[in-house]
């Protein structure tokens, strides 16, 4: 063989070393004590998963009857990524100076985004990489925008709060982050919010955002959202979407 | 212990050691004024109160709010009680009961003799002391008989939400080495302003209930027993119920709690006035119980930048422990915090995590040091994430930690698996036993990059305590010194429940368990 082997987009599957190997690799516990019946439950598992030619790389005894595995195997699936459509939201990311520019050219006044951790949630990790002063990885935070004012009322803010917040200082933007989703206990959180910026009659003159490690766009616009946004997302982009969706609904 | 090795400005030290004896100074003699519901909440509870409503409210809940209700909390909850258990010939939980059911409204009961109701308080309180002391008593025979794990401990947390599962869990962590067990608490807890009551199950976190706590020592005494070593057990004493916590883990016999000076007010939004009473009653009895506190000076480090802003955490960490002093704790006792954080893509991190390490190792030679892992640059990618824990305990090793929160390959994802948990414990066992004895065999160069780093932190410390002294530590919050967040004297949750002392308050705790050294800095 000269050359390798073109990629079939209409046929992708993991690659290892070699195109189309699908090798893939998996770590988990069972709840059955280390040995050779364990061992193959992990192959028959593994199998199940559509791997084939499973390996048991490592098996070792977690001390309480229950066992953790590596494994290799090479998946037999495949999936046509031309087919392939993800909602985002739709945002070209400006700079620090353009979005200020932007705001001052087309909107003609500063901006007003407020900011919070709703509900039980005690983190702001992500609320603080979007708001404060320093943002994130190098990236200045909404604080740091001249042409923003950005107030963060940090964690476990009720939904109520926030949008009296929002009120309160005519709010141009809502944002609020959600990192604590176990048991889905953020979806009904997200919609009350969504619920309570409507029944204020709000609705039509916020954008409203919502992020954390386990936002996507879809889920956020399903919700009633304007824009979610998962992890690794930088101020700018955030600003870039308040801006350009003010622009675009004619907020002044 | 290695110390002498940065070669520190002594005086300094000492300067920024009076500095925080005096900031503090100031707030006790507020403290000493003042009361708050959750302190007097504690108070019946260490009078072996306990038990919910039929609305689920708890009773001390219920008995305190009789009282404010009445007019009479400035005098003490002890006082109240105790005349109405000598009026009506009950026990504490009988009166308590018929408070609930409203057949006893506790400031309207006729008025026994002043001496008779102090004796009674006196002679409960010294049982309830008992019960504690004999806790203590029983952790150290343990100790002795089982030993224990060699500094750094090993610290993990579990958090399924599910007691029984915890235990599931927290046995596989300590099969696989950990020291240490952390049942974090449901997200929201802190907030509270009562403790729930019975087995209860939560997310992001097990509620902090005495049965939970019960159930947790019944299973790492077992597992102590299995491994041949003692297992210590934590909780958090922080939030609106901080004594309350405090009271019920040393009824428990838990080993460590999470229990800062101004943890609540920077991070909970909890009034500073009520925080700063309530930390003091609950360290007065994490004092006495023997418990080992752990301090939150970490958490700065995730809303401030670990480059700029590693001189507040030293700051913090004085205040933190002029505070501890105040309420009895020994130096033994004062676990205080601070963290691995610094941007990993920073040139030379390693070089200033270690010298922030050791730094805080020197100026507080005797205290169990918690070192926290990373966090906020963990990003999802565990393979990096593993490698990033390793260096933070190899840092650890290095500059002599007494405690290791062992880092979790898989945070910033979910709440850790326990295969998760036992990948992480071992990369630890394996840096701390493979570099054991590497510090005695390294000097840090005087004109180096660590130690100079270690002076500038120690001199903006020293600067930024002399600036609290001067304005005051209400201020220095109100204006966001701590963590870049500010937090006004009057501002924040649960303020209503601070009541200034009646002269003839009475609170028979505060003095058995500081043994007369109230009112004193401890030192």
């Amino acid at each position: 063989m000269s050359e390798a082997r073109k990629v079939d987009l209409t046929r992708i599957r993991p690659y290892g070393d070699i195109l189309d190997d699908g090798a893939v690799q998996l770590s988990f516990t069972l709840p059955v004590p280390a040995g050779p019946e364990a061992q193959e439950a992990a192959k028959q598992l593994v199998r199940k998963m559509g791997l084939d030619e499973p390996v048991v790389s490592y098996m070792h005894d977690l001390g309480v009857g229950y066992t953790f595995f590596v494994v290799f195997g090479k998946c037999t699936h495949t999936v046509d990524f031309t087919t392939i459509e993800v909602p985002r939201a739709e945002v070209r990311v400006m700079s620090f100076e353009e979005c200020n520019r932007t705001i001052r050219e087309h909107i003609g006044r500063k901006i007003t985004v407020v900011g919070a951790a709703t509900g039980t949630d005690a983190h702001t990790v992500g609320l603080d990489a979007i708001m404060n002063m320093k943002g994130y990885n190098g990236a200045y935070g909404l604080e740091r925008y001249p042409e923003i004012v950005a107030i963060n009322m940090g964690s476990q803010v009720p939904n109520e709060k926030l949008v009296a917040k929002a009120i309160e200082t005519n709010a141009d933007a809502i944002l609020v982050s959600q990192v604590v989703t176990q048991r889905n206990v953020h979806i009904p959180n997200l919609t009350q919010l969504v619920e309570l910026v409507e029944a204020e009659g709000l609705r039509d003159r916020v954008v409203l955002i919502c992020g954390g490690p386990r936002i996507t766009h879809e889920l956020a616009a399903e919700l009633g959202y304007d824009a979610g946004f998962g992890p690794g997302t930088l101020p700018s982009e955030v600003a870039s979407f308040i801006v350009q969706e003010m622009v675009r609904r004619g907020l002044k | 212990m290695r110390t002498g090795v940065l070669q520190v400005d002594e005086k300094k030290v000492a300067r920024a050691r009076v500095a925080a004896r005096n900031i503090t100074a100031e707030i006790q003699k507020f403290i000493d004024g003042h009361t708050t519901t959750t302190t007097e909440r504690t108070v019946l509870r260490l009078f072996g109160i306990d038990g919910v409503n039929e609305d689920n409210a708890p009773l001390p809940n219920i008995v305190v709010d009789n009282i404010v209700a009445g007019g009479g909390l400035s005098r003490g909850a002890a006082y109240w009680l105790a005349n109405a258990m000598l009026y009506h010939g009950l026990s504490a939980q009988e009166v308590a009961e018929a408070v609930a059911r409203r057949s006893i409204d506790l400031c309207r009961v006729p008025r026994r003799d002043d001496g008779e109701v102090r004796s009674l308080i006196d002679r409960m309180a010294a049982e309830a002391c008992h019960r504690i002391t004999d806790n203590r008593v029983g952790r150290a025979e343990r100790i002795a008989r089982l030993g224990q794990g060699q500094h750094p401990w090993l610290y993990v947390i579990v958090a399924s939400g599910n007691i029984y599962e915890d235990v599931i869990q927290a046995k596989a962590a300590v099969k696989a080495g950990a020291d240490i067990i952390a049942v974090i608490r449901t997200t929201g807890q802190s907030l509270l302003d009562f403790v729930p009551y019975g087995v209860e199950e939560g997310f992001g976190g097990t509620p902090a209930t005495q049965e939970n706590f019960r159930i947790m020592r019944r299973a790492l005494d077992e597992v102590s027993e299995e491994v041949g070593r003692y297992i210590r057990q934590v909780n958090y004493c922080s939030g609106l119920c901080m004594p309350e916590i405090a009271a019920m883990g040393a009824l428990e016999r838990l080993d460590m709690m999470l229990n800062d000076s101004m943890y609540g007010i920077l991070f909970r939004d909890i009034n500073p006035e009520r925080t700063f009473i309530d930390q003091y009653f609950s360290r007065i009895i994490n004092g006495y119980a023997g418990i080992i506190i752990n301090t939150g000076e970490d958490n700065y480090m995730t809303t401030d930048d670990p480059i700029k802003a590693g001189h507040t955490v030293l700051a913090s960490q004085f205040i933190n422990e002029a505070f501890a002093f105040r309420s009895g704790l020994s130096e033994e006792q004062m676990g205080l915090g601070h963290v691995f954080q610094i941007n990993p893509d920073y040139e030379d991190g390693f070089l200033y995590e270690l010298a922030q390490a050791q730094l805080t190792r020197e100026i507080f030679p005797n205290a169990p040091l918690k070192y926290m892992p990373p966090t906020k640059y963990m990003t999802g990618n565990i393979f990096k994430g593993h490698i990033y824990n390793g260096l933070h305990n190899l840092a650890g090793v290095l500059t002599g930690q007494s405690i290791i929160l062992v880092g979790m390959l898989a945070e910033a994802v979910h709440t850790p698996y326990m295969h998760e948990r036992y990948l992480s414990i071992e990369n630890a066992r394996y840096v701390l036993n493979n570099a054991r004895h590497l510090a005695d065999e390294i000097v840090f160069r005087p004109d180096g990059k660590i130690a100079k780093r270690a002076n500038e932190i120690l001199t903006a410390a020293h600067d930024m305590l002399l600036e609290v002294e001067k304005i005051g530590l209400f201020e220095a919050i109100a204006r966001g010194m701590f963590a870049g967040v500010k937090r006004p004297r009057h501002g924040g949750k649960g303020r209503e429940g601070v009541f200034a002392k009646a002269k003839d308050y009475y609170n028979p705790f505060i003095g058995l368990m500081l043994g007369g050294r109230e009112g004193g800095d401890g030192e």
